[in-house]
């Protein structure tokens, strides 16, 4: 399952205050203590994990800003492959 | 009737972490955040490699935050930090930050580095000229 990947990633890289288990799909990873760089590094495991590229034009906030966020995002540039 | 105002943009990075990333991450790491001068740059002192990219990383935080574009979809390339002869840093925007920094008004940035210990840390000052679109 998607989230799960997604909160073992956050686990080994988030560098959250929180456990990732311990967090709704919604929660605000930043507000979880998620720094800018980070985020670079959920990125790169989020993208061997899921053999992806995250192009420049959604590196933004929202896109990393919750596991929610991340998979409907994951799940867009998977479609079709 | 014309304004001129400011923006500032700050940010730490933990140079251990920087350290730790191109250790996990590797060249992918290095290609994705950082231009080929950058890292060139990096390399040229091989002592300071880690603590230069670590400022480097700090100093397109710091603009992010400077030029509001959080949101905007910048790739962390297209904010690339330059040295002149005399040492002075500069930024040099490419892509979506420049085009978002010149629809902003942006018509100069100023920059400052520093890092000690295990910590790297840049400011970022964006003067606008006041010709955005106005905002309802």
């Amino acid at each position: 399952m998607m989230i799960e990947k997604i909160r073992k990633i956050l686990k080994d890289h988030g560098r959250l205050n929180k456990d990732p288990w311990a967090l709704d799909e919604a929660a605000d990873l930043y507000q979880a203590g998620m720094t800018s760089h980070a985020s670079v590094n959920v990125m790169l495991a989020l993208e061997g994990e899921f053999e992806i590229e995250f192009p420049d034009h959604l590196l933004k906030r929202s896109v990393f800003e919750s596991m929610g966020a991340m998979r409907d995002t994951i799940a867009g540039l998977t479609k079709g492959s | 009737m014309m304004q001129s105002h400011m923006s500032v943009g700050i940010d730490l990075v933990q140079v251990s972490r920087v350290a730790a990333s191109l250790e996990q991450f590797g060249e992918r790491f290095l290609r994705r955040v950082f231009t080929d001068a950058e890292v060139a740059y990096a390399n040229a002192a091989p002592a300071l490699t880690v603590e230069r990219l670590a400022a480097r990383f700090a100093a397109k935080e710091a603009a992010v935050k400077a030029l509001g574009l959080v949101e905007r979809g910048v790739g962390w390339r297209q904010i690339e930090v330059t040295r002149e002869e005399s040492g002075m840093c500069r930024l040099s925007l490419h892509g979506a930050a420049r085009d978002a920094a010149a629809e902003a008004g942006v018509v100069e940035l100023a920059l400052s580095l520093s890092h000690e210990g295990d910590y790297a840390t840049a400011v970022v000052f964006a003067m606008r000229n006041g010709q955005e679109a106005a905002h309802p």
